[in-house]
């Protein structure tokens, strides 16, 4: 794992303030303690990253088990109530606590040192969304361990069902998440959403701040690289978005809990409410997924073809507009549920509207490619691959938005084929391609490349014949979200191959995950600018010190580390002269995860409570809520803390030309 | 303390406490606050849009006997807690001028207003709960629940989270009233207070609308 470089010799550690409350904030630099309480923005994106590798194999292996349910018709590996378990927990575990989180482990390792900041504007939120997202993770998973214990018999809740782990859809579509249809694992999943969206929350105001705020001298809004542009605009999507899950999920809980009326149609709530709710955060939730990855490809694809990105500010002011739109189209996902004509007509045309700033993109990024020099290194590889396969998944997007066609393919495997095409082709391609791009600068080592190639060939490949024959699965009729199917509908073979498929990409991917922590203690040493980079983030060392930035750079223009190496000399990054108190430091603080852990409890124990199993959850609840807001009060007092360092200018500019 | 010597304190403090200066001039805590408060609208939004869409959705039959919301409201005490909210409104705003100069009792004495002023509004709402979860029997007018009614469950919803984002801007209150007897408190910290501040002014303005939106509209 990545380690701090030693402090360098010149330099001056000042003790570190005592707080309002009479206690010092730990500041240790290496060890448990420190991985903690930390507030390094590095040290959070490693773990950020790690948490999500690991729910990653998860979500992958719940993908497994359905593609062996299905692999033959009249399967009967699993039970229907199971299978909705995993197909649940299946998509909630992949949105919730994959893709966003290995999104929110590059923003955090990445962006403040792709604008010349030493950290972002809020160290300890930054813990805090971290160890709430785990908070999150683990009352959403440890459903399942209730799911074993009833099994052997050890805890049988007093409403007799079984769908103890979330069984109600990643949508949860109210009234079938109501008590009446399914289990107290919808408990789990509303408290787990809620906590993961404390983390988003958390996390977003952070960056946004952090990047209007804390860029380095001379770094424009426009100088910025496309990843942060895309960090900032996914930010902003995911703090207008989650209000109103957040909403969607409390009426639901209420109607659990406290027996309202949101969504029972026999008192009059309509369950419709419930899906404009959850698609109005629904739909930008899915430009949250792929528009960090769309800017880790604008980093990659330059960089390897040794061009500037084709039409900078189109593609930046194209991600805007997907944004902005991502928020008007959100009743694509209910054609079928019959909103009159007009309201489908002009959410139909927003729908196809929205192919244009993509397709703007698409032609920018293969502008870029365009006489360039290319090297097919690893990183690249993906991102090519990316193009094409998210080529894919939107062609078969901009069929769905024609309502007609809509509402033939609405709840057929046609819909998994374009959304995996785009989740996995999309996100998950561009997000190993970022892993294999920015390890060295967050170890210090190099994954392995030879193996690598194989590996991307698994995966490009299972990945294809895993979800291509659904295309033609869905347009036979094959329904989504059924745990079995009858022979003779000509879908066997198509389904086996793709469970087939299934395998191949399951494996591709956990070789991929294995390299990353294999390659982590084991790799090669990387040089010190291995990609011959554009951006800051590859003037630092490898790994970059805990203060990023001896001295705070003075940027020249758009691409800044690139047109150093090969502009002119106008264009040399030129460094601020040191402040007379060295650089401050935050120092960490346990108020975080002891918050978070809090949260923890207060899920669990709030999701368990009408179970009736164990008594006194209610109360327990109740305390542990307060518990999880008390450390928010006290890291007010702790006082801003913090040390001082004197760092000898490093030569961070060198460079393998 | 003169204006001079608090300019130099927040000077210091700057030199001390900020590695980099902000690239838009605004701080950072405030940038951070806005952000918050764009959130915010979003959460209300969706809570008061929900109560607008089933506001007349809700089928008659379903409560016997049908409720009649203007014959529960009690518009009169909703309309006085409306010009006490409002009204703490602009003791806050006198107190966070008050920090910015950094006149520490002038603090206190508007911020133990608004304080008190905020508490009133609680207790009203209380009050208007506990009397219409009860009804009014003597007069035939049912009770309105989190559960025999969709309007209730709207209402009580959406007003019950605006109380309890005015309880939490008391508690900051709080903490800040008693955290300036600890002597720590300096001009440095108006920032903390204009947050606090333009908290307390979203929540009010916040209840401008649920006011309309939702108590008087009812009488049209």
């Amino acid at each position: 794992m990545a380690t701090t470089l030693p402090i360098p010799e010149t330099t001056t550690v000042l003790k570190p303030q005592k707080s309002d409350l009479g206690w010092t904030r730990p500041d240790h630099k290496t060890g448990i303690v420190d991985w903690l309480t930390t507030t390094d923005h590095k040290k959070i994106g490693i773990m950020y990253g790690c948490f999500a590798l690991f729910f990653l194999i998860v979500g992958g292996v719940e993908a497994l088990m359905i593609r062996i349910q299905l692999a033959v018709p009249q399967n009967s590996f699993v039970s229907a109530t199971t299978y909705n378990q995993l197909f649940t927990m299946h998509g909630t575990t992949m949105i919730f606590l994959a893709v966003m989180p290995i999104n929110a482990a590059f923003f955090n390792f990445i962006m403040p040192l792709q604008i010349g900041a030493r950290d972002v504007a809020f160290p300890r939120m930054n813990t805090f969304g971290l160890w709430t997202l785990l908070a999150g993770g683990i009352i959403l998973n440890i459903s399942w361990f209730f799911q074993f214990a009833n099994a052997f018999g050890w805890f049988a809740p007093a409403d007799g069902r079984l769908e103890i782990a979330p069984a109600g859809g990643w949508f949860g579509y109210a009234p079938l998440s109501a008590t009446q249809y399914t289990g107290i694992g919808t408990n789990f999943w509303i408290l787990g959403l809620q906590v993961l969206g404390i983390s988003s929350l958390a996390g977003s105001f952070n960056f946004i701040v952090t990047i209007i705020n804390m860029r380095a001298p001379g770094m424009k809004m426009m100088r910025l690289p496309v990843f942060t542009w895309m960090t900032l605009i996914t930010s902003f999507l995911l703090i207008f978005a989650l209000p109103a899950i957040a909403v969607a999920l409390a009426e639901l809980q209420f109607d659990r809990y406290f027996n309202t009326n949101f969504f029972k149609v026999e008192m009059g709530g309509q369950p419709i409410l419930w899906q404009h709710l959850f698609w109005i955060f629904g739909h930008p939730e899915v430009y949250i997924l792929i528009l960090p990855t769309m800017g880790i490809v604008s980093e990659i694809l330059p960089t390897f073809s040794k061009r500037p990105l084709f039409g900078y500010p189109i593609i930046v002011f194209s991600g805007a507009v997907i944004g902005f739109l991502g928020f008007a189209v959100w009743s694509h996902h209910m054609f079928a549920t019959g909103l009159g004509k007009y309201a489908t007509a002009a959410f139909s045309l927003l729908t196809m509207a929205i192919a244009v700033p993509t397709g703007v993109k698409i032609f920018n990024w293969i502008g870029t490619l365009w006489g360039g020099r290319i090297t097919f290194s690893i990183p690249m590889i993906y991102s090519l691959a990316f193009v094409w396969m998210f080529m894919m998944g939107g062609f078969s997007g901009i069929m769905h938005s024609s309502a007609p066609a809509d509402a033939q393919q609405t709840d057929s495997y046609f819909v998994i084929a374009h959304f995996h095409y785009v989740l996995i082709g999309g996100s998950l391609l561009s997000i190993i391609a970022g892993l294999y791009y920015w390890f060295p600068k967050v170890t210090g080592k190099m994954m392995n490349l030879k193996l690598g190639k194989w590996y991307a060939f698994l995966i490009i490949a299972g990945l294809n014949i895993t979800f291509f024959p659904m295309h033609w699965l869905g347009l036979n009729g094959m329904p989504r979200r059924t745990h079995t199917y009858q022979a003779g509908f000509g879908w066997e073979t198509w389904n086996l191959v793709c469970s087939i498929g299934a395998m191949v990409l399951g494996i591709g991917i956990f070789l991929v995950v294995l390299d990353v922590f294999i390659s982590a203690r084991r790799g090669k040493l990387a040089a010190k600018d291995p990609w011959d980079g554009r951006t800051l983030e590859w003037t630092t060392s490898n790994p970059p010190p805990h203060y990023n930035f001896a001295r705070t750079p003075i940027v020249k223009g758009k691409d800044s580390f690139f047109i150093h190496k090969y502009g002119q000399s106008k264009d040399k990054i030129e460094f601020e002269g040191e402040d007379a108190h060295g650089i401050h430091m935050p120092s960490n603080s346990w108020m975080p995860m002891i918050s978070g852990i809090c949260f923890t409890i207060f899920g669990v124990a709030l999701a368990l409570m009408p179970s009736g199993v164990i008594p006194g959850m209610g109360w327990l609840a109740v305390i542990t809520l307060v518990g999880a807001c008390i450390p928010l009060f006290l890291w007010a007092l702790e006082g801003p803390g913090g040390y001082h360092l004197h760092v000898k200018k490093d030569n961070n500019l060198a460079t393998n030309s | 303390m003169s204006q001079s010597s608090s300019n130099t304190i927040d000077s210091l403090s700057n030199n001390v406490h900020t590695t980099h200066p902000s690239s838009t001039g605004i701080d950072n805590k405030k940038l951070a606050m806005w952000a918050f408060l764009g959130s915010d609208c979003m959460f209300f939004g969706t809570l008061i849009s929900t109560h607008l869409i089933y506001r007349k959705l809700y089928p008659e039959s379903v409560t016997e006997p049908k409720i009649v919301v203007t014959d529960l409201f009690d518009i009169e005490l909703t309309s006085f807690s409306t010009f006490i909210l409002l009204l703490s409104s602009f003791f806050m705003a006198l107190c966070v001028s008050a920090m910015h100069k950094g006149q520490i009792k002038s603090f206190r004495k508007n911020c133990l207003l608004v304080i008190f002023f905020g508490l009133i509004f609680l207790g009203c709402q209380v009050y208007e709960f506990h009397h219409f979860a009860h009804g009014n029997p003597d007069k035939g007018v049912p009770s309105l629940t989190l559960s025999n009614n969709i309007f209730g469950s709207t209402f009580y919803l959406m007003t019950g989270t605006h109380g309890v984002h005015v309880a939490i801007g008391v508690i900051i209150l709080l903490v800040m009233y008693f955290y300036s007897y600890s002597g720590k408190m300096k001009t440095t910290h108006a920032i903390d207070v204009e947050m606090a501040g333009l908290y307390w002014h979203f929540v009010d303005i916040v209840w401008i609308i649920i006011f309309t939106a939702v108590y008087l509209v009812e009488y049209i």
